[in-house]
């Protein structure tokens, strides 16, 4: 099954590479991680999504809990958590047809187009990786580009938080 | 800045040292090189620190390791960069699989060149990071002090294990005020002790209402200190025990409840009355895959408890019912003092049956061996070393068949005295780790059982032997094979003995006089015991005994790849009984 892990870690160098390290010397998957300071600037916040059995996710939580620079982690799948990822996408706009085209899947997608050019528009969307895909599965995929996304940020609902 | 506090100041060479003598570390084993001179001229300049120059990095690892299992000290290690951190690599791996507290220092290029390909530059933080606990890069002379602190803190609590501490040549160069600090406290390390009481009853109650117990301890009671415990447990429960390779000597193994070792060359009886048990109580174990046979065969009727400080070890490798996060130490004393205050006692009845089960497998005899062989049989070599000893001899093992033979033959009766590399399986780390076993006890009886493969990976550490006086009693097995990897060709490749034949022996007498040893050759069975009594009687020499024994000997029972703990291969004379 997917799940999502979010993980407080020292905001060391070479935190990133134990983690990264630890996932691959142990043959786990990553689907996607995304890294970033916290407003504590000494705290990095870390989303890894991962795969695997009942088993394999218990095992990938203790070991990254022994990890010495990981302060707390939860995995959010356990309860109920939002998800977002950030897309930028580049798609060739040549056809006043197709900036017609693009512009209507974008509104209908709650996307927004950042940037303009004679031939190009850059969309901005963000959503859940399904959405995401599913915008890329709409648009003719030979005005495709460049599609950049951030991978999945995750946040549990409610009053529950990860902190120190 | 004022000349008071300059004054004050201290080259990082000398933080260095002095922060190691603040942890109250006497010895350290070490090779020098360029990015290392300024420690190494800290050293010079002082006299706490006694520093034992190695032949090559693998050796001082290694040696460390050896200090720290005999005496459960931190082991510290000393090497340069590049080359000196990648020979060093082997013995940080060995350390790490069986989690033993060391201090690796590793030099570094200065800051201003790293990631320049300068010379002798590796990335040693990168290198060791999936072989050690953790590793730091000392970026300012300012952190040297606390990182230090940190190193050993982290090496010497929780589930311990080497950590790997890569100090810049500018960084032992440039100055700072020295402040040790008293204590460390760091969010995001903060190892469990004691056990969860509510765990700890469920336990119980499931140890004492089993039928057919069984109790398999590890290495966890050694590196714990909990022989004692583990003692006292297993008596009040009157249950039998088995052991795996890194946990003989925390029970005694003339005690009518121990059952000898279990896995791959353990004992008939412990290994069937694993397969039997319905109760199974894992004690600082990990359920390593030459303690288990195949999986899908392990334990099949038992429930299993499951007492370790590593949450990580629990259910990784077999599922637990009921696992119990702590210090070994402290676990036990509350499950004992449970079991005390609890009205339920062990079923007597079933205990009776359950026993005489386990003495007709015993009966088995499976470690017998052919007595009238006209050849030395490596078995006789140890039960008599075992006996002229009486168990108390430090015995540091090299990898192969004579590794098991001392764990099957040689009756320990103390824990930190086997030391061997039961995780890594490093051939070459026997004679290394006989000497920093010898550094920390120079008056005890210190002892390398090694073949004549696993000798020659270290075999130049004879010269350190010779320049620290190390009376190591070296006792060699010698098959003229690669034993261990010929008994699998024997049995599973047809006796297709690809490239385990040592056809280019060296003369060992003449090459352990050449570095100022006696060498011994004993070659008749008859000559055996006189030989090991003479050699052991030496106090003041290391002392080489190559035995030539039966080539063709086999490490039996033997549970093959793939088959689980009741299918179990004998050997021949065992098969007779
Ligand atoms: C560094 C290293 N290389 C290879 C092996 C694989 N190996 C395991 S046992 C063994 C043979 C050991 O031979 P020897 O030291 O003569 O001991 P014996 O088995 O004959 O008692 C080998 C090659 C190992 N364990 N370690």
């Amino acid at each position: 099954m997917r799940h999502t892990i979010s993980i407080l870690l020292e905001n060391e160098a070479g935190a990133l590479s134990r983690v990264a390290g630890l996932f691959s010397a142990r043959g786990y998957n990553i689907e996607s991680l995304t890294v970033a300071p916290t407003e504590d600037p000494s705290m990095s916040r870390m989303t890894i999504v991962t795969k695997g059995t009942d088993e394999i996710i218990e095992q990938i939580t203790k070991q990254l809990n022994k990890l010495i620079d990981v302060i707390k982690l939860i995995d959010l799948t356990e309860g109920v958590y939002i998800e977002r990822e950030l897309m930028l996408v580049k798609v060739n706009v040549s056809t006043a047809h197709h900036r017609e085209e693009i512009k209507r899947f974008v509104d209908i997608f709650r996307g927004r187009i950042i940037d303009v050019s004679e031939t190009n528009y850059t969309i901005e969307m963000t959503g859940t990786g399904d959405k995401l895909d599913a915008f890329i599965k709409t648009i003719d995929s030979t005005l495709i580009l460049e599609v950049v996304r951030s991978g999945v940020l995750g946040i549990a609902r409610g009053s529950k938080s990860l902190r120190v | 800045m004022n000349k008071a506090n300059e004054a004050e100041m201290m080259m990082g060479g000398d933080i260095f040292v002095n922060a190691l003598i603040a942890e109250g570390v006497e010895h350290i084993f070490g090779y020098p090189g360029g990015a290392t001179l300024h420690i190494y001229d800290a050293i010079f300049k002082q006299n706490k620190l006694q520093h034992i120059l190695v032949r090559h990095e693998q050796g001082a690892v290694h040696a460390a390791d050896g200090y720290a299992r005999s005496t459960g000290k931190p082991g510290v290690a000393l090497v340069t960069s590049g080359p000196g951190a990648t020979n060093a690599i082997t013995g940080i791996a060995t350390a790490y699989l069986d989690s033993i507290p060391m201090v690796i220092i590793t030099g570094q290029v200065p800051t201003a060149l790293i990631g320049n390909d300068a010379f002798q530059e590796v990335d040693a933080i990168g290198i060791s990071r999936p072989c050690t606990k953790h590793n730091f890069l000392v970026k300012d002379v300012k952190d040297l002090a606390e990182i230090m602190k940190k190193a050993f803190y982290i090496a010497t609590t929780g589930r311990p294990g080497p950590v790997l501490v890569d100090i810049p040549k500018d960084v032992t160069i440039n100055r700072a005020v020295f402040e040790y600090p008293e204590t460390v406290e760091m969010r995001s390390y903060k190892p469990v002790v004691s056990g969860h009481l509510g765990q700890i009853r469920k336990a119980a109650e499931m140890m004492l209402s089993a039928k057919r117990p069984m109790i398999y301890s590890g290495g966890g009671v050694v590196l714990g200190d909990s022989s004692k415990e583990l003692i006292d447990l297993t008596r009040l429960l009157g249950y039998p025990i088995t052991q795996t390779l890194m946990g003989l000597g925390s029970y005694p193994p003339t005690d009518k409840q121990f059952v000898g070792m279990l896995g791959m060359h353990g004992t008939y009886e412990a290994n069937m009355a694993m397969h039997e048990c319905d109760v199974l109580i894992a004690i600082g174990a990990r359920f390593e895959d030459r303690v288990t046979g195949a999986v899908d065969k392990f334990c099949p009727y038992a429930k299993i408890i499951h007492i370790d400080i590593d949450p990580s070890s629990i259910s990784k490798n077999v599922k637990v019912d009921i696992p119990i996060v702590g210090a070994v130490d402290q676990v036990l004393q509350d499950l004992i003092q449970t079991i005390k205050e609890t009205d339920q006692k062990p079923d007597a009845e079933a205990l009776t049956t359950w026993w005489k089960q386990i003495e007709i497998w015993r009966a088995k005899n499976c470690l017998r061996y052919d007595r009238n062989s006209p050849l030395i049989k490596p078995q006789f070599v140890l039960e008599k070393l075992s006996e002229l000893t009486e168990g108390n001899a430090f015995i540091a093992s090299d990898v192969g068949q004579h590794q098991m033979f001392v764990a099957q033959y040689y009756q320990f009766a103390q824990p930190r005295h086997w030391i061997n590399s039961g995780g890594l399986g490093t051939m070459g780390f026997g004679l290394p780790a006989a000497m920093g076993v010898q550094i920390a006890h120079p008056d005890e009886t210190v002892v390398c059982v090694t073949g004549d493969g696993s000798i020659q990976m270290c075999i130049q550490e004879l010269s350190t032997c010779q320049q620290f006086d190390l009376p190591i009693k070296i006792i060699m097995l010698n098959n003229g094979y690669l034993g261990m990897v010929r008994q699998w060709q024997e049995l599973f490749y047809d006796k297709r003995y690809s490239h385990t034949y040592m056809e280019a022996l060296p003369d060992f007498i003449k090459l352990a006089e050449s570095y100022g040893h006696i060498g011994m050759r004993i070659e008749k069975p008859s000559e055996v015991e006189n030989a090991l009594a003479e050699g052991l009687a030496i106090k003041d020499r290391l002392v080489f005994m190559d035995f030539v024994i039966d080539q063709d000997e086999m490490v039996y029972p033997m549970i093959a790849a793939g088959k689980g703990h009741h299918e179990m291969l004998l050997s021949p004379e065992g098969e007779l009984a």
